[in-house]
């Protein structure tokens, strides 16, 4: 724990808000059609409609924003799902959510040949619930009921089973793939400002029911049976957590495509920051989320110039190194 | 154990038990085997009646029948056959290792690493003109080369004192994850139809065959398939545990090793040669073990010829069904397999 007392914490919070506002504003200023601060600031200020300011209020702005708005989401709904499943693996991308949307996108556009954005979000939420419902319940089968052994690997089986579809789909039908490869990658580009607005509720109410459960959530990590014993009502309390994951994990999904290892990563950081109250780990991971796709998405812009890197790609990368330390370092010593 | 006969060659020097039982439905499989064979080669564009087909074999019937068994048909269907040989028995392997039903080579990671060294090796070796600089020949090489090093890799992740099943999973569905972000990286920095050409052979298929590859495939298959058959009667008193393992005297440590590499080849040689066939490496094993029980002996030849049967009818209906349009053979073991898994995670509640 690195933040010891309340005071401390209260503190880093409020650097985490500043930090967060900064790395908005890098990823307003950055990026391939070259602008100054002073430009970013004057686009704001009065847009006369050059180039730079059109690129800054239409592309960067929404980019910048939804990249918060989905880390966020993700990040918190990784935090909901290690504590529900008391699995330190689980998260959106390994509970087979991002497979589930990605399916569910395939087939509206192949079927229904969907094409704008709004309706893709739509369909990829839909596909996002099916998907923890489906790998939640297949999970808590089996004789040890809901081990992080069982649903890690239900999590697998689901992304299999949806990845092997999809694909089957794309080669049948070239053009869908074209339409929907750069959705299928999970990136925060090209995305207007009302694909957020629209889901935008749906991510509030996670992040207010996440916060307003939170104390809810200490008493349920120490154990099914010591919460029933305190008087929680467990069954009622794990339905309400299992919502608003999949308000936060499908929304994400529906905005941004698949991006993975965000909801792995930042519950763990969290938790070596603050310790293991959830009322300080939520709004904690909460920005720290932002903070770090705003990053990713921002390195994404750099690396190949003129060409981007997806941002799912990019924090595969940063993650994956992550999931393998803590999958060595094993499940309370086991 | 009645139904177990016991051979003992040279004064006991060789010895081995012989499930009678086993014996007999590996025996009806074979029969299967060599009956879809002969009607796999019969049907196509142009129907071949199954006894010209036999003809053909023994040297006779006409050029054009011969022609198009020879030339076109058998190879494929050779190509089928030897995948789905490997990829059963390196599926039974990794299910006896890791001791889970649900592990198979799609989702530890071995097949996504081949695949990103299949789209890699498109990308990278294209010119500004889209062509190819180097042979597609090599394309092969490439996937074994990505399976290899991504089996090895996840075996030295895992590694802290000894390697442990569950963290050889765990680390593989990381590893998976990220092959998949790299793939796609590459598909879309490459030109759209390389990455449609990419995506065929994702899926699998054994489309465009050649004897060439028979003639690599089959020695390779033969070698891999009897190390595994040695390593098989340990690979039973590895199912009991650990603990038991060691102190019945295996080394579990070097065995669980030896057992991932030939898993490890054998997906390599699959995938270079037909790419990413799924399922295939999950359900073989689970069907040869409902019907022969869970002694490795008898299981994996067994599943060897389950597997060998599922592609060869997954090619034949994808080949047929739509004709003229030809669907990957991969899509079709997963149509069937995706089911089948879910059926399986049902039964494993009951037990």
């Amino acid at each position: 724990m690195l933040l010891k007392n309340n005071r401390q914490k209260v503190l880093g919070l409020f650097m985490l808000i500043l930090l967060l506002a900064f790395f908005i504003c890098i990823s307003i200023v950055y990026g391939y059609t070259d602008t100054s601060w002073k430009v970013a600031w004057d686009a704001f200020q009065q847009n006369n409609g050059s180039n730079e300011h059109l690129v800054i209020e239409t592309v960067r702005l929404p980019r910048a924003l939804i990249a918060a708005a989905v880390g966020s989401s993700l990040a918190i709904a990784g935090v909901l799902m290690q504590t529900l499943t008391k699995n330190p693996l689980a998260s959106p991308d390994i509970f087979g959510v991002n497979a589930g949307a990605s399916f569910a996108v395939v087939i509206g556009v192949t079927l229904f040949s969907m094409g704008n954005f709004q309706a893709i979000a739509w369909i990829a939420f839909l596909g996002a619930a099916i998907a923890t419902i489906g790998v939640y319940a297949i999970g808590s089968f089996g004789r040890e009921g809901l081990t992080p052994m069982t649903i890690t690997l239900a999590g697998a089986a689901v992304t299999a089973l949806f990845s092997s579809f999809t694909q089957g789909i794309l080669v049948l039908n070239e053009s869908a793939l074209e339409q929907v490869l750069f959705w299928l990658a999970g990136s925060v580009q090209g995305r207007k400002l009302d694909i957020l607005t629209s889901v935008l509720p749906y991510l509030v109410v996670g992040w207010i029911g996440a916060l307003l459960f939170a104390s809810k959530m200490n008493v349920l990590s120490m154990g099914e049976d010591v919460a029933k014993g305190l008087g929680l009502r467990t069954g009622y309390i794990k339905i309400i957590l299992g919502i608003i994951i999949i308000l936060l994990s499908g929304g994400a999904v529906a905005v941004a495509g698949p991006i993975g290892f965000i909801g792995i990563v930042i519950p763990h950081i969290t938790r070596w920051v603050v310790g293991i109250d959830h009322r300080w780990i939520i709004p904690y991971a909460g920005l720290l989320g932002s903070i770090l796709l705003l990053i990713a998405d921002v390195l994404a812009r750099y690396i190949i110039m003129p060409q981007e890197v997806p941002v799912g790609v990019m924090t595969a990368i940063i993650g994956t190194p992550f999931f393998i330390y803590i999958a060595r370092r094993g499940f309370n010593g086991k | 154990m009645s139904q177990n006969k016991n051979i003992r060659w040279f004064k006991g020097k060789v010895s081995f038990l012989l499930d009678t039982k086993a014996i007999k439905v590996f025996m009806i499989l074979l029969l299967i085997t060599a009956l879809v064979l002969i009607i796999s080669t019969a049907l196509g564009d142009m129907n071949i009646s199954p006894l010209s087909v036999i003809k053909v074999f023994f040297g006779g019937g006409t050029t054009m029948e011969q022609l198009v068994v020879t030339s076109f048909r058998l190879p494929r269907i050779l190509v089928a056959l030897l995948v789905g040989i490997s990829l059963a028995i390196a599926g039974g392997i990794l299910q006896g290792m890791i001791r889970n039903p649900l592990a198979s080579p799609d989702n530890l990671g071995l097949t996504g690493g081949a695949a990103v060294a299949v789209v890699g090796f498109l990308a990278f070796f294209s010119d500004d003109k889209n062509a190819l600089t180097v042979s597609i020949k090599w394309m092969p090489l490439a996937a074994f080369l990505g399976a290899a090093i991504i089996g090895i890799l996840i075996y030295l992740l895992a590694w802290k004192n000894g390697v442990s099943p569950i963290r050889l999973v765990l680390i593989g569905i990381g590893i998976s994850a990220l092959m998949d972000a790299f793939k796609t990286l590459m598909m879309i920095l490459g030109p759209i139809y390389r990455a449609s050409q990419a995506n065929i052979w994702i899926t699998g298929t054994v489309h465009g065959s050649t004897w060439g590859n028979v003639s690599i495939l089959l020695p390779l298959t033969i070698v891999l398939v009897t190390i595994a058959m040695i390593l098989a009667r340990k690979m039973n008193i590895q199912e009991l545990g650990d603990d038991v393992a060691t102190s019945v005297g295996v080394h579990v440590g070097r065995q669980r090793f030896s057992l991932m590499m030939v898993a490890t080849a054998l997906v390599g040689i699959s995938v270079a040669f037909a790419g990413g066939i799924g399922f295939v490496g999950l359900m073989a094993p689970h069907m040869a073990r409902k019907l022969v029980g869970s002694s490795y002996g008898a299981l994996l030849p067994v599943s060897a010829l389950i597997g060998g049967i599922l592609v060869m009818v997954a090619d034949l209906i994808g080949r047929t069904l739509f004709s003229p349009l030809e669907i990957p053979a991969g899509v079709f073991t997963s149509a069937i397999g995706a089911p089948y898994f879910i059926y399986l995670l049902f039964e494993t509640r009951k037990s």
